[in-house]
């Protein structure tokens, strides 16, 4: 197969449900499932008369997403029209916006093959979302709960080049958009879709290909495989001396492949022209001002602050970026102690895989920042081992109590007397006599059993650095 | 014939019940509307409990609103809670709104009566009420012509004195076309005045809901109900209503009447043209100074109004598609067909054609040269009218080029029909106000209508114009007989 | 203006109108005589002219994020036309 002979050009539209609590026009609540038909009204209905109120939050919200995406924002924006007719959209146009979208020429930065690459966003603009069909045997069923939720349309320049760049260019957009705390990015809730515009062309040249679109893409997987498949159709395809049809297609997961919607479908001639109903949008500069105010520090920016300023690693700081809530309380907890390491390692060995378990949701740590910025702390200081620490998080994470009262309390504060250990360290020696001649004989993990009956005498609270040195040094006398 | 205001008195003084007062318009009712037809839809016992209601309120002493128990119809394309709402078209024959327009709330909290529902062109668009698919409204005057349109069934009512006010909707000339065909008052409030929320849509940047009444005082008081801003109206003016009924009787002298030559041109009846000019004499006699003025874009207006209304329309009718509420054709093999067989069989010839042009408008290849040249020709007509109203106070024309035309005379030419609103389309274009009230008789004895053109917001010169030439020209007043 | 019948029909379409052989013939003359009267309007052209899609001059209409409770169903499916198990039914749609 020729497929290293063609560059495959990538173009995303992403549909984000903007997180209000009224829908776009009306003030029905925007919550997701409820009986069909029961968040609806005469205006979401489309019944005839009534007319939109745009909610200002909305337009804030937006404008917050393209701020956090290094968009230019036009001042001057309107809302227009999308005519066109299907059962999913009441009043058979859907206001979107056209020429002036709210913001634009703004951009992503990801990082692909160890290299940083930068993402264009052509636009961010607002519009309502549709229905939903519900499909049976016998026909289909029409749910406008979802009618009027507020969306953001984000559309990406055709700068991404291979079906791995979609997953990590999606991952950082729905972090950014996490963060700036306007959508909830779940897709298996529909709150974040995806379509994925593809085309190829032989490396070298600059022209683009024919293009296809692949819609309504749920999830990131999907993105992937349907990305990675409708290339090689398309390169096999041209390679046999066919040409690529720009069609809509959508991807069947059970059957791996694209399959074109065409059949009757026709380009739409969605004859947009400004919404009638409903007014300019003007933003001021103190208002761009005050929205950008409320945008939180950026999942990179904090990761750049983790690696240069903490020394963290790239694994853990992106980790700890994940979620703005572990981020936050990890900064929190930073106040405790001076060892950003070994907190970040709590938190990501301990809490991550708790939360896991608990199957609590990222971010619900039990624990106060505080108390566990104190913990790192008693860890940093010796003054418990890090085997200690993980029963004390665990007592932490029922009763959410200040370490060091835990520690005092149960006696758990590590045993670093040279002198305890040392005889100990004697009496484990003259017990195990076998392992000892083991050890002696060259097998230096032997050790390690020696350690283990250190640690069970003195109930996991002996200094492991110093027991180690120790027997060392006592069994070293030995030889 | 009694004013609102008289009505109003005698209602408050106990003079006359509510119940008294309704049935007089009922009894009226049934003598005439056989003939008028202005009605197409009327619960004679709803009214009648509205009425006793009202009475029983004023027995125990409550202090009740002015307008209490003064009836007022209302053209039915303005939705009415549980009261169907049909717009006069097989779309909507069955539609009960859930949901009341603004403005029928408004008339509701200050007692009104709500009496009846009116005929019109259907879903507006028509300028002779004979594209209802109900029926034919005539126009009192003579039966034999029509009341004009859409609100043809508001100003008949009016005029047959089957209800003291009506309401009517007007977007390219809908209540002043009709109302001067029926020799009554009717006002185009400013684009904004009035909220269009539960008006059903024909042309969203143009419709407004309007009064029309026997005397001017009367729309004055009505526009004092209906007007100001709504918060579920996005293109609602945010701008105070003051008492329309305050400035009416301040003197005209000194103020200054524009007359737009291109109004009184080759297009306009001869009658019209004497009775309109006739009219200016009298405003002079008045003390105001009457000065014939230019308004180059006269021409441009109807094709602009065409292309803007028919545009906005092909989109706000492509909601009835027989799936939410409406009309749903029996027999449907798929949703296309279902979509077209149910837009075919409901939808009348002038709607269908309104929006056919509207879609060929708006479409790819085609939106420059239609859709945004008509919008641009909108910028320049508003800044001419601005420029005018710096130095005038209001502008009078003629309403209509003609008279009331026969029934059936011009429903095969659907250009010709576009043509009698040369006079009011550049108005709705604007946004601004306007007022047509009746100036004479032509020979055959129907109704020659003036209109007063005023600056945004300033209903309450045109009222003041309106009621100075009603109360002190000398004009012919006739009683209208029917049947 | 001419307008072909494939005109005709693909305007039709697109406004979801299915007219009959005799109506298209009857829809072409109308929108012809239509459109030559709405031409007077390209025998100008309007350089620096805005399009004005808004006669008052108000920006920035905006509500408040508050929910209201949204309308009972039985209420809102009342004008429905075919309705089952609280949806609207259309005929099965192929996606």
């Amino acid at each position: 197969m020729a497929y290293k002979d063609y560059e495959i050009v990538i173009g995303l539209e992403v549909h984000s449900e903007l997180k209000t609590k009224s829908k776009i026009y009306c003030s029905c609540t925007t919550e997701f499932g409820g009986d069909p038909n029961t968040h609806c009204c005469p205006i979401c209905t489309g019944m005839p008369g009534t007319l939109p109120v745009l909610n200002g939050m909305v337009v804030e919200y937006a404008i917050k997403a393209g701020l956090a995406t290094n968009c230019k924002i036009h001042q001057f924006s309107k809302q227009d029209r999308k005519n066109y007719f299907y059962p999913d959209l009441p009043k058979a146009y859907q206001t979107s916006q056209y020429d002036l979208p709210l913001c634009y020429e703004g951009y992503v930065d990801i990082e692909t093959n160890g290299e940083e690459k930068r993402i264009g966003l052509t636009r961010i603009h607002i519009e309502e979302d549709a229905g939903k069909l519900i499909h049976e045997a016998n026909g289909t069923f029409v749910d406008y709960n979802r009618c009027g939720v507020p969306l953001i349309e984000i559309v990406t320049e055709p700068d991404l080049r291979s079906p791995e760049e979609i997953r990590v260019f999606l991952s950082k957009l729905r972090s950014i958009l996490l963060y700036a705390d306007v959508s909830d990015c779940r897709m298996n809730e529909g709150s974040f879709r995806c379509d994925v515009n593809l085309s190829v062309r032989k490396k070298g040249t600059t022209t683009l290909g024919t293009r296809t679109e692949m819609k309504n893409i749920n999830s990131f997987n999907f993105a992937v495989k349907a990305a990675e498949y409708e290339a090689k159709r398309q390169i096999k395809l041209i390679e046999s001396g066919g040409s690529v049809v720009q069609e809509t297609r959508r991807w069947d997961e059970a059957k791996g492949v694209t399959i074109s919607m065409r059949s009757k479908e026709e380009a739409h001639d969605y004859r947009y022209f400004p919404a009638p109903d409903l007014m300019p949008i003007v933003t001021s500069d103190e208002e761009i001002e005050r929205i950008g105010q409320t945008i939180p520090e950026l999942p990179d920016v904090r990761m750049k602050r983790y690696m240069e300023k903490d020394g963290l690693s790239l694994y853990d700081s992106e980790l700890l970026v994940a979620s703005m809530k572990i981020s936050d309380y990890f900064d929190q907890a930073c106040k405790q102690t001076k060892n950003k390491k070994v907190l970040a390692n709590i938190i990501i060995s301990e809490a991550f895989s708790r939360m896991n378990e608990d199957e609590k949701e990222l971010g619900e740590i039990p624990i106060s920042a505080e108390n566990l910025g104190k913990l790192a702390h008693l860890v940093d200081t010796n003054v418990i081992s890090s085997s200690i620490a993980k029963k004390v998080f665990a007592t932490m994470w029922e009763d959410d109590d200040d370490p060091e009262t835990i520690v005092d309390k149960e006696g758990l504060k590590q045993i670093s007397d040279d002198g305890a250990l040392r005889q100990m360290a004697e009496e484990v020696i003259a017990k195990n006599d076998k392992v000892v001649q083991d050890y002696l004989s060259g097998k230096e993990a032997a050790i390690q059993a020696l350690m283990g009956q250190m640690m069970a005498k003195t109930k996991g609270k002996a200094n492991p650095k110093m027991v180690i040195d120790l027997l060392k040094e006592i069994l070293n006398t030995k030889k | 014939m009694k004013t609102v205001l008289e009505m109003a008195n005698q209602l408050k003084n106990k003079e006359v019940s509510s119940l008294e007062l309704v049935e007089s318009y009922i009894n009226r009712i049934h003598d005439v509307e056989q003939h008028v037809n202005a009605f197409l839809h009327m619960d004679e016992e709803a009214i009648k409990a509205q009425a006793k209601a009202i009475d029983q309120r004023r027995t125990r002493g409550e202090d009740l609103s002015a307008l209490a128990g003064i009836p007022i119809s209302i053209k039915d394309n303005i939705c009415t809670k549980d009261i169907r709402t049909t717009c006069a078209s097989k779309m909507l024959e069955n539609f009960v709104p859930p949901y009341n327009a603004t403005v029928i709330n408004k008339i509701q909290a200050k007692d009104m009566i709500l009496f009846g529902k009116l005929n019109m062109d259907e879903f507006a668009m028509g300028s002779s009420t004979e594209n209802s698919a109900f029926k034919i409204t005539r126009n009192p005057w003579n039966l034999d012509h029509v009341p004009g349109g859409s609100s043809g069934g508001s100003a008949a009512a009016v005029a047959a004195m089957m209800t003291p006010l009506a309401l009517g909707s007007d977007t390219g000339g809908s209540i002043r076309q009709p109302a001067s065909y029926c020799g009554v008052v009717g006002l185009k409030p400013t684009y904004g005045r009035v909220s269009r929320f539960g008006l059903v849509a024909f042309a969203s940047s143009l419709d407004q809901i309007g009064p029309l009444g026997q005397n001017v005082e009367d729309v004055a008081l009505a526009m004092n109900v209906i007007g100001g801003h709504d918060t579920m109206d996005s293109t609602s003016a945010p701008v105070e209503a003051p008492d329309y009924t305050g400035k009416l009787k301040e003197s005209l002298k000194g103020k200054r009447i524009g007359l737009p030559l291109e109004f009184f041109g080759d297009g306009i009846n001869a009658e019209v043209k004497e009775a309109v000019l006739a009219a200016a004499k009298e405003y002079e006699k008045l003390g105001a100074i009457v000065e014939e003025v230019r308004f180059d874009l006269s021409n441009l207006s109807l094709p602009a109004y065409y292309l803007i209304s028919s545009a906005e329309a092909s989109s706000n009718l492509a909601r009835y598609d027989g799936i939410k509420y409406g009309y749903r054709t029996p027999e449907f093999e798929n949703l296309l067909d279902l979509y077209q067989k149910t837009r075919d069989e409901a939808f009348g010839k002038e709607v269908k054609r309104r929006i056919m042009l509207g879609t060929y408008a708006l479409s790819s290849g085609y939106y420059d040269a239609y859709y945004k040249k008509a919008q641009q020709v909108r910028t320049l007509i508003k800044q001419e009218f601005d420029q005018l109203f710096e130095k005038y106070d209001v502008l009078l024309t003629p309403t209509g080029p003609t008279t009331a035309f026969k029934v059936g005379a011009k429903t095969d030419n659907p250009v010709e029909m576009y043509l009698t609103d040369i006079c009011t389309v550049p108005i709705n274009i604007a946004g601004v106000p306007a007022i047509s009230i009746n100036c004479g008789y032509d020979q055959n004895g129907l109704p020659i209508g003036l209109q007063l053109i005023g600056k945004a917001f300033d209903e309450q010169t045109i009222l003041n114009f309106a009621y100075q030439y009603e109360q002190h020209a000398n004009v012919d007043k006739r009683t209208v007989t029917i049947g | 203006m001419k307008i072909t019948k494939d005109q005709v029909e693909h305007v039709a379409h697109l406004a979801r109108l299915s007219l009959t052989e005799e109506e298209k013939v009857q829809m072409t003359k109308d929108m012809e005589m239509i459109l030559e009267f709405a031409d007077q309007i390209n025998e100008y052209t309007f350089e620096d002219v805005n399009a004005t899609a808004h006669v008052i001059p108000i920006n920035n209409v905006f509500r408040d994020d508050e929910v209201s409770p949204s309308m009972d169903r039985d209420v809102l499916l009342k004008n429905a036309p075919s309705k089952e198990n609280g949806c609207y039914t259309v005929p099965k749609v192929v996606e």
